[in-house]
């Protein structure tokens, strides 16, 4: 693997995920492809030559020249209020990678699969079931997913479509704050009772990937720890104050 | 790709207060919390079972338990620590014992060249010998005072802070000397082999 270099993409479309989320449909030329679950660095310059630095993680199954990066605005960040801001269609981007081998998953890899995710966090999951789709792969797989509410899930369309495709995927949805009346899915933060009822057992030797901020990667491993699963097949990716994404 | 504006992007965060910007290395910045980043769950470690060994090319391999590894003189570090993610910690602490300590104790050979940090969980990280010797690394257990917790790679974490912070390995296990170099976990999968932050060495061929 030769030197990561820095490559001019263009924002070819921003689609609203959520208020506070957009996907960037990024064009990036000689595109070599990525494993999903990688991330990459995004560099931003002003006029004054300040630079700012952050890493992304893609959305999008590998698929030719595009990569897409969701990205959720943090009021008090640097670069996320210009991407998810400032940046428009037709804009150029500056950005290196694929980056990270560990966090990936392909559908070869095989399974059962159990994909544990705190907002933002669904991202680099969502490559992993678009990739699985995208292949026709039937590994079993299922998503347990924490938002604050309903109007905060991203990709929640697409999920319903992906679960309701009866290809052995299932979706779980925790809304932590505040959910929608006859709302049927868990009120609560994920914990060991949850993960037990939406998991697999340790007996199935699940391979886990758990995405989000520090404290639910932190529980949610623990929780997975406890109930007797392998921590080597147990994979977090964090994201507090910052960090991926 | 010199001469690239990004269209409408400036500077948000506040200048680095004098002193500061000379601190950071190139792509990083400040930040005043202390996030967390590991590849897996958080070992739990009990103190009773906790072993720090030094092993492989040396005289006399040792092995030391808690009791036994506070025992030794003490050392710290006041200083900033910098993660391949981008943030910089400025003016942090952490007290220990200093490597030097560890390996006197034990005596390399004078083949040694080089050392593998071995972690519970089975984290590994890989150094030149040189990196580690000279007052340039620490096994340490307390942070700002307070005992290193769990998540920050207690009960001691490696330190090697004038490396990039994937170096210095949590939930240390021990140190292995060989006369050859072996990447560890990291360095296997993408990352620099050495990562020093002044030459923003991130990734293979940084």
């Amino acid at each position: 693997m030769g030197r990561l270099s820095w490559r001019l993409a263009e924002v070819a479309e921003i689609r609203p995920e959520t208020e506070r989320v957009v996907t960037l449909v990024l064009e990036v030329p000689d595109w070599d492809g990525h494993l999903p679950g990688q991330h990459v660095d995004v560099r931003l310059t002003a006029e004054d030559g300040y630079q700012a630095e952050r890493a992304y993680s893609i959305g999008s199954a590998p698929a030719g020249a595009r990569v897409e990066l969701t990205v959720e605005r943090l009021d008090d960040g640097e670069v996320s209020p210009y991407l998810a801001g400032e940046l428009r269609q037709g804009d150029r981007l500056e950005l290196r990678g694929p980056v990270g081998g560990y966090f990936v998953w392909e559908p070869g890899r095989g399974g059962p699969l159990l994909l544990v995710a705190g907002g933002s966090g669904v991202v680099p999951l969502m490559a992993m079931l678009r990739q699985r789709a995208a292949t026709g792969s039937k590994v079993p797989a299922r998503l347990l997913y924490s938002s604050r509410t309903l109007e905060d899930v991203i990709y929640r369309q697409e999920l319903e479509r992906l679960a309701a495709a009866g290809d052995g995927l299932t979706v779980a949805h925790a809304l932590t704050r505040a959910q929608p009346p006859g709302w049927a899915g868990y009120a609560r933060r994920i914990d060991a009772v949850m993960l037990e009822e939406v998991g697999w057992r340790p007996g199935e030797r699940p391979l886990t990937y758990v995405c989000g901020p520090t404290r639910l990667v932190e529980a949610v491993a623990g929780h997975l720890v406890a109930l007797g699963h392998d921590p080597a097949r147990v994979k977090t990716e964090r994201f507090g104050p910052t960090g991926v994404p | 790709m010199g001469g690239f504006v990004s269209r409408g992007f400036r500077r948000r965060r506040r200048p680095e207060q004098a002193g500061e910007a000379t601190r950071l290395p190139p792509g990083q910045y400040t930040e005043p919390g202390f996030p967390v980043l590991t590849a897996g769950p958080t070992p739990r470690v009990d103190l009773a079972d906790w072993r720090l060994k030094v092993e492989g090319l040396v005289k006399t391999p040792r092995e030391w338990t808690w009791e036994e590894v506070h025992a030794l003189p003490g050392s710290t570090f006041d200083g900033d620590i910098h993660c391949v993610t981008r943030w910089s910690k400025l003016g942090t602490s952490f007290a220990g014992v200093s490597v030097d300590t560890l390996l006197e104790a034990a005596e390399p050979l004078p083949e040694a060249s080089h050392v593998v940090a071995f972690c519970y969980g089975g984290y590994t990280t890989n150094l030149p010998l040189e990196d580690v010797r000279g007052g340039k690394a620490w096994v340490v257990w307390d942070h700002e005072g307070r005992p290193l917790p769990p998540e920050h790679g207690g009960p001691a974490r490696l330190l090697v802070p004038h490396l990039y912070f994937w170096k210095s390995a949590k939930w240390l296990n021990g140190l292995r000397l060989l006369d050859h170099d072996i990447p560890g976990f990291w360095e296997s999968l993408g990352y620099h082999n050495r990562g020093d932050p002044w030459r923003e060495e991130r990734y293979w061929g940084d």
